[in-house]
């Protein structure tokens, strides 16, 4: 099949962008990555730059990929990252738009490339159990409720791509956040610092220049490994709790 | 540099007691001196970060270093299965012995005791350790800890977080990594890409890294350096690894001095979605699992296979007298469940005989109707259902199993494996070789260590399932952070090192020149394109069967192929700006190299173990043959570009007794 | 920037309770302020909707004028019609804020703009607030401020049990107004505005108090589209009756 592509390049931050028209040649079997391959071969053997853009497991769990497609984060299939995204979902001839995920807090460094540090600094903030190594008791000495356990699974699952944010037209990070807290805040062992994990969390999301939720719910939508806003009402919940009832 | 001398360093003692008396008696480093006292940590993955949050906890200043956006990203994150310990909560007989002795076995017998036994003993503590953490572990009813078991063992000793175990421990290794980066304790150097090691005075001292962002060439000192570097499966390009995944940290110590051991030992893994096209970049793993419900065949006769290779005919139209379970057949009483290794041979086998199940000819069929059937009957008995549909009841069943694997395979393909048995062919899936290492984990070179995949310590020949997750938070969590002490105890009057010595100055313009030379050749020929057919040569000649000719020829061809690269390679965009094809150019200007030697180290080795098949070295029935008379040694290789030298460490066994391997 | 933070600097003094600005500033803070303020909105339309029902009750209205006095003259209403004044333009003045504060975390947006939003309600809420408010100026502008503040509405003297009080006939003056299309037209439009913005503000305000559960949420929604549907529709049938009356 024949694409005609539509992709944003840009030198880096400073440079204003702009999109690029290619036509591929591509195959339904062909991963989205793989026809992007095939263009930068393409652009390589008319020794032009190819089209920056992160990858790195392409099986959908490191979370590296980050492209809009036609609009949206990852592409048109729900639940499914870029990598996972297969060709055989497009058709002839179709145009196909592609930009890198777009926030203020995720400066763009080349093309499809952009920054998301501000991820990890709200990990740092709190998005851990303080144990050090060795201080652990046995791993059976508190039974957590299997439910429960899945749940904080089904939060933990998250693989910090982005999409959330990219599809947020605030540009929030709430849903990220949120899955950590409740990942770690749902389980016995998380909830001894659960209080303040939420505060710093909560407040170094705002200082990274995330916006405010609006509670829309594309990103639960978007979000490749169908996380539930579920997750964002309880950090709301355990945000309140810890401004009222905290003693500081 | 020839007349190195091997030391395993293993402590004197009883097997049991060995690790135990010497955490007892090692020296050890002050609070007050471990503030002074600097790591380098390269990869911040399962072994990198856990060991990265360790040895800051204890106070040493720790400077770890990604290629990544975030430490989060490292592929540990992909492991599906599990992770493997000696809790015995399962109360089925295991025991650390077991785990030891299992794991050495699995190995073909190729690893050192001592190692083995301490990764076993450390294994129930990293289970607490990660509960602690706030690792979702998969849970009973009644709250407690799950386990499954997995390929080549008879006990249940595998922990899991659905298909995602990997994932759950790395982030939980990096939250851990963020507390420490938080306390500032860790510097991260997130995008930043080691392209030498640095040597002051024979020591290991520090490493010049290029900022993938900037281009910026830096130096960076501390007393001592880690590798967590992982492994080095993409020197075949089609791999399970991760597009990133490379052996440059490695390889550039390797050319310091450090030696490369047992390079050819890669573990091929049975069951991946195979090749669909030229343009295919990496494969896909289907978890191990599927092989307790699913059985493999091929069509009996070679007409039926090249009839579904022409799309005339699908696997359901095949008569059941016209399959071949071959599994079944050769290995009666493991039959499906057979290890790895032999999986994965088989298939090679039945689709060299042209009776491979997809258009390349290259697949074989991993078949659930059976596994329906069954499931759906016990259903419809176990809930009084008259009239059942059983197909669908039995689906019911496999999807609550296996539904994300279906559902992948799916995305993957297009296909609906419900209907329609799944196509499966091994693809390379981890690498046994790694950097030589003693008990302490460190290298020849002093003051260098390497962790997990990166090392070559523990899994000898072929590695047993869920047990890489274990030996990287083993090396990370609990043995490293107290061997690290034997050689920093030393260093403790050795001032901060500084980066203005000589020997940082060359190694930086080393590395500058190295770049301005890869840049300047401005041939013809794209990076991936080289990549690409250094894969194909290391999978025919040195893949899942190999002979001593072929490993000539093969060993040829990487040689011509490197020529050519350095005549034709052509390297797009600037050295300092982001320019993910000059990355790309450096790891595969290394995997050149390594390349070479893996077909060295495997025509050397005159017998088959493990992931190792020589095919002069099987019996008439085309078994593995193994000589432990002559090969029950660690080939560790310094590298010499005209030809590499070997370096024998005689392996030991003093408590299991050297069997051959039979699944029959 | 002049906001609420600022402003409440001013009022509170450095008596360690820098918290209350901190979480007012925060972003579930300022999502907090929303929440409660329309959650009070939303009980006010309600009591406002059965009181201009009495439009409709055919008393030449005496009913309606009565009770436009009760809610003018009693001083515990009056008193919560100046919360009520102030929740307004609070929820309205932060609404704004946060729109444009939004708008600039986003940055640069994409050209083919198809961001996935479960209602279209959700993505355009300050759009549609900003309706509303145009509407309730209009709307308060031709009945509260005329009432108020100028002497251009009759008194009556003659109700049973009002005699001699004077209540003002505001009963005549929207009968007057409801004659005119443009004027229904703009109420009808401006209802459909609240229709929209309630239709995602009701449960959304839940969800930002923390108030999502699998069993319970479906019911607020649910609840919270009727709501958004009758209380609108209620107020809509009454400049149209009159209009045709």
């Amino acid at each position: 099949m024949k694409l005609n592509l539509k992709v944003w390049r840009q030198k880096n931050n400073k440079d204003e962008g702009r999109y690029e028209a290619h036509t591929v040649e591509a195959t339904g079997d062909m991963s989205f990555l793989e026809m992007m391959d095939v263009l930068n071969e393409q652009l390589i053997s008319e020794k032009k730059e190819p089209v920056a853009f992160e990858h790195d497991c392409r099986e959908g769990i490191c979370g590296s990929c980050n492209m809009v497609i036609n609009g949206k984060p990852h592409g048109p299939q729900q639940g499914t990252t870029t990598c996972q995204l297969h060709m055989r979902h497009f058709n002839d001839g179709d145009s196909i738009a592609i930009e890198p995920f777009r926030s203020a807090a995720f400066p763009v460094i080349k093309d499809l490339v952009v920054d998301r540090s501000a991820f990890d600094h709200i990990i740092q903030a709190g998005g851990y159990i303080s144990v050090n190594t060795g201080q652990a008791p046995d791993g059976n000495a508190i039974p957590i409720e299997k439910d429960l356990a899945g749940q904080s699974f089904d939060a933990a699952t998250c693989i910090g791509c982005g999409a959330c944010v990219a599809a947020c037209p605030n540009g929030s990070a709430m849903l990220f956040t949120s899955a950590k807290v409740a990942h770690l805040g749902l389980l016995p062992q998380g909830k001894v610092e659960h209080t303040k994990r939420v505060k710093n969390m909560v407040d170094t999301m705002d200082k990274e220049g995330f916006g405010m939720c609006s509670n829309i719910g594309a990103c639960e939508v978007e979000c490749p490994k169908e996380i539930s806003i579920e997750n964002i009402a309880m950090m709301n919940r355990s945000y309140l709790a810890s401004v009222f009832g905290g003693r500081e | 540099m020839s007349n190195i001398t091997l030391n395993s360093n293993e402590p004197k003692g009883g097997l049991t007691n060995k690790w135990t008396d010497y955490r007892g008696s090692m020296n050890l480093v002050a609070p007050n001196n471990k503030r002074n006292l600097e790591v380098i940590i390269v990869g911040t993955g399962l072994a990198g970060a856990s060991a990265a949050s360790t040895l800051a906890e204890l106070g040493y200043k720790v400077k770890a270093f990604t290629f990544h956006d975030s430490p989060r990203r490292a592929h540990s994150i992909a492991a599906q299965g599990g992770i493997n310990a000696a809790k015995n909560y399962q109360n089925d007989g295991d025991s650390t012995f077991r785990l030891f002795y299992d794991t050495i076995k699995g190995g073909d017998y190729r690893s050192r005791e001592s190692n083995v036994h301490r990764l076993a003993e450390v294994s129930t503590n990293i289970i607490d350790q990660c509960v602690a953490q706030g690792v979702p572990f998969a849970r009973e009813y009644g709250g407690l800890l799950a386990n499954r078991s997995f390929g080549g063992v008879q006990v249940s000793r595998t922990f899991y977080a659905r298909g995602q175990t990997g994932q759950q421990l790395l982030i939980g290794a990096y939250q851990g990594l963020s507390r420490q980066i938080s306390n500032g304790q860790v510097e991260m150097y997130n995008r930043h890409e080691m392209l030498d090691l640095v040597l002051v005075d024979g020591k290991a001292r520090g490493i010049i890294t290029r900022n993938l962002v900037t281009g910026k060439i830096d130096r960076h000192a501390a007393h001592c350096v880690v590798l967590a570097t992982g492994g080095y499966g993409n020197v075949f390009y089609l791999s399970t690894n991760a597009m990133g995944c490379n052996v440059s940290a490695g390889w550039r110590s390797v050319k310091k001095g450090a030696l490369m051991a047992n390079p050819c030992f890669t573990q091929i893994h049975p069951t991946c979605i195979p090749v669909s096209g030229h343009y295919q970049s990496k494969l896909t793993l289907m978890s191990e699992s599927l092989r307790n419900d699913g059985r493999v065949w091929v069509p009996k006769t070679k007409a039926d296979a090249e009839a579904i290779q022409r799309g005339e005919k699908k696997g359901v139209d095949i008569a059941e007298a016209d399959r071949d379970y071959y599994l079944e057949r050769r290995y009666p009483a493991f039959g499906n469940l057979v290890p790895r290794d032999v999986a994965s041979r088989a298939a090679k086998i039945a689709c060299d005989e042209g009776k491979g199940v997809s258009p390349t000819g290259l697949a074989v069929f991993l078949d659930f109707a059976d596994a329906i059937q069954r499931y759906g009957k016990a259903e419809a008995i176990s809930k009084g259902i008259d009239n059942p549909d059983i197909v669908k009841l039995g689906e019911a069943i496999v999807k609550a199993k296996y539904g994300n694997l279906f559902q992948m395979y799916e995305k993957i393909t297009g296909e609906d494996p419900y209907k329609n048995p799944m196509k499966i062919y091994p693809a390379v899936h981890y690498t046994m070789g790694g950097i030589w290492v003693d008990y302490n984990l460190e290298t020849n070179v002093p003051g260098l260590f390497a962790l997990g995949e990166a090392n070559f310590s523990d899994h000898g020949a072929n590695r047993l399932g869920a047990s890489a997750l274990m030996q990287g938070l083993a090396d990370g969590y609990f043995v490293l952070p107290y061997t690290i002490g034997t050689f920093l105890s030393k260093e403790i009057r050795t001032p901060k090192i500084s980066t203005d010595s000589p020997e940082f100055a060359t190694a930086e313009r080393d590395v500058t020149d190295r770049l301005l030379k890869l840049k300047s050749i401005n041939g013809t020929q794209s990076v991936e394109s080289f990549h690409r057919r250094l894969g194909q040569i290391v999978w025919e000649y040195c893949g899942m069967s190999r002979t001593a000719e072929g490993l000539k020829t093969g060993r040829q061809k990487i040689r011509d192929l490197r020529d050519e690269f350095y005549k034709d390679v052509f390297i797009p965009g600037d050295l300092e700006d982001y320019n993910p094809e000059l990355e790309k150019a450096t790891r595969v200007a290394d995997f050149l190299e390594l390349g070479e030697l893996m077909m060295v180290d495997a025509l050397d080795r005159n017998e088959s173990c493990g992931g190792h098949f020589r095919e002069e070295y099987s019996t008439d029935e085309g078994e593995a043959k193994r000589d432990d008379e002559n090969y029950a040694y660690v080939s560790a290789w310094e590298w010499d570009d005209n030809q590499p030298i070997l370096h024998k460490e005689e392996l030991k066994f003093e408590n299991v007794e050297l069997k051959t391997r039979s699944y029959k | 920037m002049l906001s609420i933070h600022s402003i409440l600097r001013g009022i509170i003094f450095y008596n360690n309770m820098n918290w209350i600005i901190n979480f007012l500033t925060s972003s579930i803070g300022k999502k907090l302020v929303m929440s409660l303020t329309g959650l009070f909105l939303i009980t006010f339309l309600p009591v406002h909707l059965l009181g201009n029902l009495l439009l409709l009750k055919g008393d030449g209205g005496e009913a309606f004028n009565t009770y436009a006095y009760f809610m003018t003259n009693n001083p515990l209403i009056k008193f919560t019609s100046y919360g009520l004044y102030f929740f307004i333009l609070l929820h309205a003045v932060q609404g704004v804020l946060l729109a444009w504060q939004n708008k600039k975390s986003k940055g640069k947006k994409s050209l083919v703009n198809t961001y996935t939003n479960k209602t279209w309600a959700s993505n355009n809420m300050a759009l549609l607030g900003i309706l509303i408010f145009a509407f309730l100026c209009i709307h308060m502008g031709d009945f509260w401020f005329k009432m108020k503040f100028t002497n251009r509405i009759d008194i009556i003297d003659s109700y049973a049990g009002y005699e001699g009080v004077g209540i003002k006939d505001l009963y005549s003056r929207v009968s007057l107004a409801f004659k005119q299309l443009w004027i229904v037209l703009v109420y009808l439009i401006g209802l459909a505005a609240m229709a929209f913005h309630l239709l995602h503000g009701f449960a959304s305000a839940f969800q930002t108090l923390g108030i999502n559960h699998k069993k319970y949420t479906p019911i607020i929604k649910l609840l919270g589209i009727g709501y958004s549907i009758l209380i609108p529709l209620g107020f809509a049938i009454i400049p149209v009756i009159m209009f045709f009356k």
